[in-house]
C-alpha cells in the first residue's frame, strides 16, 4: 500500500461556505441593484460603477503589489467596496471624483489598518466621507431620473475635467429626502419603494435592496439581525414621531424607504468586519445607527444621515462586542473562577 | 433521510450541523474481523496509569487471559486478545507518535475467537465496590472515544449522590454508526449494563438519549426495557457536538454541568451505550474486554462496515482487509470532528478507537484552501455550544497572550468539539490554536 498520508488537526471536515464565497455572493447580490439604478439614470451611472469598481480593483491589487503580498483581489472585497461607493454616489457624479473616492476607500479605509478582516469602518463610506468633504457640492447634486436621452448621453457633470469648477445640468433635481428637509415635500411611498426617483444611484429601489438581503440572509451570508434592528429601530422612533405629529414629522413608510436606509442597513451596515461580532452586541449596533438615521434627519443639519450614522455605528461596534460578551455555558454565579 | 428522522425538541443552543454520512454503513450488520498474524497490545491505551505486563516472552496465553494488570486505581487491566505466544514485549509507537510499552502475540493459525470457557467465573455482583471492581477489572473504558477507565467514573465522590444515570446513544460524530448497530444488535446486553451502572452509582433512574436520526434504534430500545428496570428512551434533536456530556445532561435534563466541574456535582453519570452493553457482556462474568465494534467508512474505503475487531490488531492489516481506493488521501481514529490524523499504519487498534474513517481529496469542504483574515461574522459564536468568542480567544491566540484568553475568555472551558473551526468561513484553524494555548498554559502552570 502506497498511501500518502495527510495529517491534519481535527475538525477533519468543513463548512464549504467560506469567506471568498460570501463576498461573492454579497457581490452578485448587488448586482440587480446596480442593474436597476443604471435602468433610471443611464450611462453615466454605468460608467459612476465601472469606474468605482475598477479604481477599488486597481487600488487594491497596486497595494499588495507594492507591499509584496499576493493579490487579494480574488476575496471580492474591493470589488464589493468599489461597487457600493459607487451606488453611493450622485449619478451624475464626476467621474474622477469618484475614482479618487475609490482610492481613497481602499487606502483610507482598509489597507492602512492591514487590509480585510482588520478595517474598524466600512470601508466605501470611508470614501464617500471623503468625497463628502472634499466635494460637497458634487456630492449634493442630484439627477433627475427616467430621463428619456439617458441612455445615450451622459450628465454634463459626468466627464467634468479634473481640479476644474464642474458644470452641473440645470436640470438637476431634489432628493425625496432633500424635499422633505428644505421644502417640506414628500414624495409618493410607492414610488420609493420601486426606487423611481432621484437620490444616489443605488439608494433608489427598496424592493430590490429586501430581495438581495433576504437572500443572503437566507444563506448566512448576512447576518438578518442587523438590517432587522435597523429598520425596526427606524420604524419605531419616526412612527412615535409621526403620531405625535404627523404635519411635522414625515411618515414611517417614507423614512425607510427614502434615501440610503435600505441600501445602509442591508449591504453597509452588515459589513461583518466592521460590525460587532457578538449576538447581543449586533441588536444594540442596529439599535444605535437607526436612532442616529432617525435623529440626524429630523434634527440634524443635512437630510441625510445614513453615511454618519453607520460610521458612528462602526466606531462603537468593538465597545458593543467588549460589553456583550456570551454568558459562558455553565458558569458559577459571582464572576468566573 | 429526513424520512428517517424522528420529530424531537431536546437539545442544547448553538451547534453545527456537518453532513451526517451515516448511509453507507448504518445498515450493515456487525461482522467479524479475522485475527491478524501479529497483534500488539500497548500497555498504554487509556488516560492514566500504564497496566503492569505479567506475561513473560514465549510464555503462551489463551484469549480473554489478563495479560497486564492495572497500574493504579486509574488503570486498567488487559486481556490477550487472542490465543498464541507472547513474541516480546518492547517499545512500538501508538496514534499520537509516542513509542509505548507494547505485547506482541502472535496468534494461532485457526485459533478462535471464542473466549475459553475456562476463564469464565461468574461473580457476585450485589454491592456497588463489587461492580466497580469487576468493571476494572475487565478492563473496560469509555468506548466513546476518550479512553478513560470507566470505573473512576462509577465511584460517587463522598458528599455526591447520583439521581441519574445517562446513556449516551446520541453518537453525533458524521460517519461513525458504532452505537447504532450496537443498540440494534445488543440491547440485552446494554440493559444489563444500564442496571449494573444504575447500582454502582445509586441512580434511581436512567435516561437513554438517542439522535432523532436513529429512530429504529429508538424504537428497539423503549420495547425492551426491562420491567423491572427504571429506564426511558429520549429522542435528542440531530446537531453537533449532542453527545457531548455537558450537551446531552443540558438536553435531556435542562441541567449544566457548572463551569470546571463534572456531571457528579449535579448529581449525573453519563456512559457510553457501547461501553454499558460492553459491561453488561463483561463484568457478570469477570470477563475482559478483547475486541470491539469499530466502524470503518469514508470515502476512502472500499469494503465499509461495522467491524468486531479484536483489541491489538494493526491498522495495516485492517485497512489491507477492507481496501483503500486510489485517492484515499488522510486516516483518522474516530469521528471527522474530534478524530486524530494517523500518521503511521504499523500501530495497533486499541480500546478509545470508535471509528476507522478514510477520507479523500475533496470530502474535506474548506480544510484544504487558503486561510482569510477573521472577517468577525460571528458565525463561530453562534456555533460553539459552550458560549465561548472562538474569533476573539483566535486573535488573542495569534498574539501568544494565553494568560488572558484563561482569564477573561473562558479558554479552559473549551472541551475542543471543533464546531467553531468547521463553521469558521475564512479557515481558520482555531480550535488548534485553542489545544496549543491550554498545552501551553499547562506547560506553564507545571514549571511555576
Amino acid at each position: 500500500m502506497s498511501l500518502q498520508l495527510k495529517i491534519t488537526t481535527s475538525p477533519h471536515i468543513k463548512t464549504p461556505l467560506g469567506t471568498q464565497k460570501i463576498m461573492q455572493h454579497v457581490f452578485f447580490a448587488l448586482l440587480p441593484v446596480a442593474a436597476w439604478s443604471v435602468y433610471v439614470f443611464g450611462l453615466s451611472t454605468l460608467f459612476l460603477l465601472v469606474v468605482t469598481t475598477l479604481t477599488c480593483a486597481l487600488t487594491e491589487n497596486v497595494l499588495c503589489r507594492w507591499s509584496k503580498k499576493p493579490s487579494t483581489l480574488s476575496d471580492y472585497s474591493a470589488l464589493i467596496t468599489g461597487l457600493l461607493l459607487g451606488l453611493t454616489l450622485p449619478p451624475g457624479f464626476p467621474l474622477w471624483m469618484a475614482a479618487l473616492g475609490a482610492a481613497m476607500a481602499i487606502i483610507l479605509g482598509k489597507a492602512i489598518f492591514g487590509g480585510l478582516g482588520h478595517n474598524p469602518f466600512n470601508p466605501a463610506l470611508v470614501g464617500r466621507a471623503f468625497l463628502q468633504a472634499a466635494f460637497p457640492v458634487a456630492i449634493t447634486t442630484w439627477s433627475p431620473p427616467l430621463l428619456a436621452e439617458r441612455f445615450s448621453t451622459f450628465f454634463s457633470s459626468t466627464w467634468a475635467v479634473p481640479f476644474m469648477k464642474p458644470s452641473f445640468d440645470a436640470m438637476s433635481s431634489a432628493t425625496p429626502l432633500g424635499a422633505w428637509k428644505f421644502d417640506g415635500l414628500t414624495t409618493d411611498t410607492v414610488d420609493l419603494f420601486f426606487g423611481t426617483t432621484g437620490g444616489s444611484a443605488g439608494e433608489t429601489s427598496a424592493l430590490l435592496i429586501l430581495i438581495a438581503g433576504i437572500y443572503l440572509a437566507s444563506r448566512k451570508m448576512l447576518d438578518w439581525k442587523i438590517p432587522v434592528s435597523i429598520l425596526l429601530t427606524v420604524l419605531v422612533f419616526s412612527s412615535i414621531l409621526y403620531f405625535i405629529d404627523s404635519n411635522a414629522y414625515p411618515s414611517p413608510g417614507f423614512m425607510l424607504f427614502s434615501g440610503g436606509c435600505m441600501i445602509g442597513a442591508v449591504f453597509m451596515a452588515t459589513d461583518m468586519v466592521s460590525s460587532p461580532v457578538t449576538p447581543t452586541g449586533v441588536w444594540l449596533y442596529g439599535i444605535l445607527i437607526g436612532s442616529l438615521i432617525v435623529i440626524i434627519r429630523i434634527w440634524g443639519g443635512l437630510p441625510e444621515g445614513v453615511m454618519y450614522s453607520i460610521l458612528l455605528g462602526n466606531a462603537c461596534a468593538p465597545i458593543f462586542s467588549r460589553l456583550t460578551q456570551p454568558k459562558v455555558f455553565g458558569a458559577v454565579k459571582g464572576g468566573a473562577k | 433521510m429526513d424520512s428517517q428522522t424522528l420529530e424531537v425538541t431536546k437539545s442544547f443552543a448553538h451547534g453545527v450541523h456537518p453532513p451526517e454520512s451515516k448511509e453507507t454503513t448504518r445498515e450493515l450488520p456487525i461482522r467479524r474481523f479475522p485475527f491478524a498474524p501479529l497483534v500488539m497490545v500497548p500497555l498504554s491505551q487509556h488516560i492514566g496509569a500504564p497496566a503492569k505486563p505479567l506475561v513473560r516472552q514465549g510464555q503462551e496465553v489463551v484469549r480473554g487471559e489478563i495479560i497486564a494488570s492495572a497500574g493504579g486505581f486509574v488503570s486498567v487491566p488487559m486481556h490477550a486478545p487472542a490465543t498464541g505466544t507472547v513474541k516480546k514485549i518492547a517499545l512500538a509507537p501508538n496514534s499520537a507518535g509516542a513509542m509505548v510499552q507494547t505485547i506482541f502475540i502472535e496468534p494461532f493459525p485457526g485459533s478462535s475467537q471464542q473466549v475459553a470457557r475456562g476463564f469464565l467465573q461468574e461473580r457476585t455482583l450485589d454491592t456497588p465496590d463489587a461492580i466497580i471492581e469487576a468493571v476494572q477489572d475487565s478492563g473496560m473504558v469509555g468506548l466513546g472515544g476518550a479512553a478513560f477507565p470507566t470505573h473512576v467514573k462509577l465511584r460517587v465522590p463522598e458528599g455526591k449522590s447520583v439521581h441519574t444515570l445517562i446513556i449516551n446513544g446520541v453518537e453525533c460524530e458524521p460517519y461513525l454508526t458504532t452505537d447504532h448497530r450496537v443498540m440494534l444488535e445488543q440491547k440485552t446486553e446494554i440493559f444489563k449494563g444500564i442496571g449494573l451502572l444504575m447500582k454502582a452509582t445509586g441512580a434511581k433512574k436512567a435516561i437513554i438519549g438517542i439522535e432523532a436520526n436513529k429512530p429504529d434504534a429508538i424504537s428497539a430500545l423503549a420495547k425492551a426495557v426491562p420491567a423491572d428496570l427504571n429506564v426511558t428512551v429520549e429522542g435528542v434533536k440531530v446537531k453537533y457536538p449532542q453527545g457531548a456530556e455537558k450537551m446531552l445532561i443540558k438536553a435531556l435534563l435542562n441541567m449544566e454541568v457548572p463551569s470546571g466541574g463534572l456531571p457528579f456535582d449535579i448529581g449525573v453519570v453519563v456512559s457510553n451505550v457501547a461501553t454499558a452493553a460492553e459491561i453488561g457482556q463483561l463484568a457478570p462474568f469477570g470477563q475482559g474486554m478483547v475486541e470491539r465494534v469499530i466502524t470503518i467508512t469514508g470515502p476512502g474505503v472500499k469494503k465499509p462496515g461495522n467491524y468486531m475487531i479484536p483489541m491489538g490488531t494493526p491498522l495495516r492489516f485492517v485497512l489491507d482487509y477492507v481496501g483503500l481506493t486510489d485517492d484515499a488521501s488522510s486516516v483518522i481514529f474516530g469521528g471527522p470532528m474530534m478524530g486524530q490524523s494517523i500518521s503511521n499504519l504499523d500501530i495497533p487498534i486499541t480500546k478509545g478507537v470508535s471509528g476507522i474513517l478514510i477520507l479523500t481529496e475533496g470530502t474535506q469542504g474548506n480544510l484544504n484552501k487558503p486561510e482569510y483574515a477573521c472577517i468577525k461574522c460571528g458565525h463561530c459564536l453562534e456555533a460553539c455550544p459552550i458560549f465561548l468568542n472562538p474569533s476573539r480567544l483566535g486573535m488573542l491566540a495569534k498574539k501568544g497572550l494565553y494568560e488572558n484568553m484563561a482569564d477573561s475568555f473562558h479558554l479552559m472551558d473549551c472541551f475542543e468539539c471543533g464546531s467553531c473551526s468547521f463553521i469558521c468561513p475564512s479557515n481558520i484553524p482555531l480550535v488548534h490554536y485553542f489545544r496549543i494555548s491550554k498545552g501551553i498554559l499547562r506547560e506553564k502552570k507545571a514549571k511555576s
